[in-house]
């Protein structure tokens, strides 16, 4: 091995682990304010990716019907409680915005825009998906126990995963690069969309920074997260709290998903293994610190890329083995702060 | 009409009623206080008014029912409350608490903001100088400071303390109590649960004896401190 290739392998990792980066930070934000284990991050990640996929055929894509189905049964499952202004909220929310989306995507999919309003339409359509399922599958549950609202996960994700194949069916399919641009740096090539990847994802870090560090609704969100009860007591709705975290989530998972799309190909469930990557890299950063997260992140991508080209057989098998020594070194931690206390 | 009714409030849970057919009001502008022994309910009382646990029984705040409604409705109507085990963001600094204190006005605007920032600052100068401080790195008189300061940020009507002395150095205390005196003539009205009774009674203006769960002795502060049987079981004759 050379320098070269230690330095494509490199460049491999790391945009990889940009990606497992955003689905590591969602898992983080999402575990922080509802407690959620969010299975379903995968999901939302290739169904962003297939849509995507399937826009650059110049076909309005069948996930519109989720789209639209889930908005509906979000209605259905809140509705019943909401009154007046709240309602026509709610109907904005998971009628209207999806018809409206829905009308763009149908005008616009056999214009051929060209890949950024593809993009654009892909995360409109996949990314309202996680409020909506957290209004169906977990606000009812909203005061549960960790273990409940796991359950809760596996049963969306095997529930979306189903979806999944009948909306996309089971071929897979690759989406179109942002840009062929190739850059050169000495003997080194740079791809664009490396580029893209880790630019997109470094300006969703620095937007998500600002809004915890710096707007009164990203400090209400981290009070949510420390201080439930605390939180509540100074008027902050934790169900609104999460709502706004699962937006998050969609919108990043969607953005992942659009990112991923052009390097490998996606079948309807291959979500779930960036997801697992993702929360690996959560994991390591005990589902508490989005640096050390996002840090995890990448360097699951570039042990990923050196396992591929050492062990290729053994590259996801090398990958989640990861796990087991951090997992050993959090739980002999852990006792010692028990002790201590 | 007062600003708090509570009529035959009962709370119980996993089938003991911790609290029977409990009645009081708390007019505008004034310190009602509850005092009794430990486990007498105090905190359950709060708890329920607050909407934390719940209740049978009416709660009417301003005339309107708060019946069935949640914690974060009755933060809205203006009621705040200083849980005794304070519930602080501890991972946040002083200057933060405080900010989410006044989330339930947040449509006013940064100006009004920074003005009841800088109103319990005045009020509370210790936590002028630890503003950028963690709260959990906050002594026990501070923490209970910043709680009544966050509180008082989402400016209610009505102000709950629950136990505001219960672990704190005796200056401390005096200090604590002295602040919640003078909030009386901002105008908020306040319901103090204390074990500190001679401190409690002091301060309020009408007062309600809780033992084992109901209301056994009810009148003004200065008549119940005057009364034998409060003087011997908790204001102590030597004392």
């Amino acid at each position: 091995m050379d320098l070269s290739i230690l330095l494509i392998l490199l460049q491999d990792g790391i945009v990889n682990g940009a990606v497992y980066a955003l689905v590591a930070l969602c898992l983080v934000l999402v575990f922080a304010v509802t407690r959620i284990i969010l299975i379903p991050q995968g999901e939302f990640v290739s169904f962003a990716a297939l849509t995507y996929a399937v826009l650059d055929t110049g076909v309005a894509p069948a996930s519109l019907y989720l789209l639209c189905g889930l908005g509906a049964a979000a209605f259905l499952r809140s509705c019943w409680t909401r009154r007046g202004s709240e309602l026509l909220w709610l109907a904005l929310e998971t009628l209207i915005l999806p018809a409206i989306v829905t009308l763009i995507t149908i005008w616009l999919a056999p214009l051929h825009l060209g890949v950024a309003v593809q993009a654009i339409l892909a995360i409109a359509i996949t990314a309202p998906l996680a409020p909506y399922l957290y209004r169906l599958a977990y606000q009812p549950l909203a005061e549960a126990s960790v273990l409940v609202l796991l359950i809760a996960s596996v049963g969306a994700h095997l529930a979306l995963g189903g979806i999944g194949l009948l909306v996309f069916g089971p071929e897979g399919s690759r989406g179109p690069a942002f840009t062929s641009a190739i850059f050169h740096l000495g003997d080194q090539t740079i791809s664009g969309q490396s580029l893209w990847i880790v630019a997109l994802t470094a300006a969703s870090l620095t937007g998500l920074y600002l809004f915890f560090e710096f707007t009164l609704l990203g400090a209400a969100l981290r009070a949510t997260a420390v201080n439930r009860l605390g939180a509540r007591l100074v008027g902050i709705r934790t169900s609104q709290s999460g709502l706004i975290a699962f937006t998050l989530a969609g919108l990043l998972g969607a953005l992942s998903g659009v990112l991923i799309a052009p390097l490998t190909t996606i079948y309807y469930d291959g979500g779930f293994l960036i997801g697992l990557k993702g929360f690996v890299a959560a994991i390591i950063g005990a589902l508490a610190s989005t640096p050390i997260a996002v840090v995890a992140a990448l360097g699951v991508g570039v042990v990923e890329s050196f396992s591929s080209f050492w062990a290729s057989a053994f590259k996801e098998v090398i990958v989640f083995t990861l796990i087991i020594p951090v997992l050993l070194w959090r739980s002999l931690r852990h006792q010692t702060t028990e002790d201590e206390e | 009409m007062s600003l708090l009714e509570i009529d035959n409030l009962s709370i119980g849970y996993s089938g003991i009623e911790a609290v029977r057919s409990v009645s009081l009001r708390v007019e505008a502008g004034e310190i009602a206080t509850v005092i009794g022994p430990n486990g007498a309910g105090k905190t359950t009382l709060l708890g329920a008014i607050m909407g934390i646990l719940p209740s049978t029984g009416s709660i009417r705040l301003n005339g309107e029912s708060l019946t069935g409604t949640d914690i974060e409705h009755r933060v809205e109507r203006g009621m705040s409350l200083v849980a005794e085990s304070r519930e602080l963001f501890t991972t946040m600094t002083v200057a933060e608490n405080l900010r989410l204190g006044g989330f339930r006005l947040r449509a006013q605007g940064q100006a009004a903001l920074q003005r009841g920032m800088d109103e319990n600052y005045a009020l509370f100068p210790r936590l002028a100088e630890r503003r950028t401080q963690l709260a959990g790195t906050l002594s026990g008189g501070e923490r209970q400071m910043l709680a009544m300061a966050r509180a008082l940020m989402a400016r209610p009507r009505l102000l709950m303390l629950d136990e505001p002395s219960l672990g704190l150095a005796p200056l401390i205390v005096r200090d604590i109590f002295r602040t919640v005196a003078a909030l009386r003539a901002s105008g908020v009205a306040i319901l103090l649960v204390e074990q500190n009774a001679r401190a409690a009674l002091a301060i309020s203006d009408h007062a309600v004896v809780l033992e084992m769960g109901r209301i056994t002795l009810a009148g003004k502060s200065a008549d119940l401190a005057a009364n034998p049987r409060i003087v011997e079981m908790y204001l102590g004759a030597g004392r």
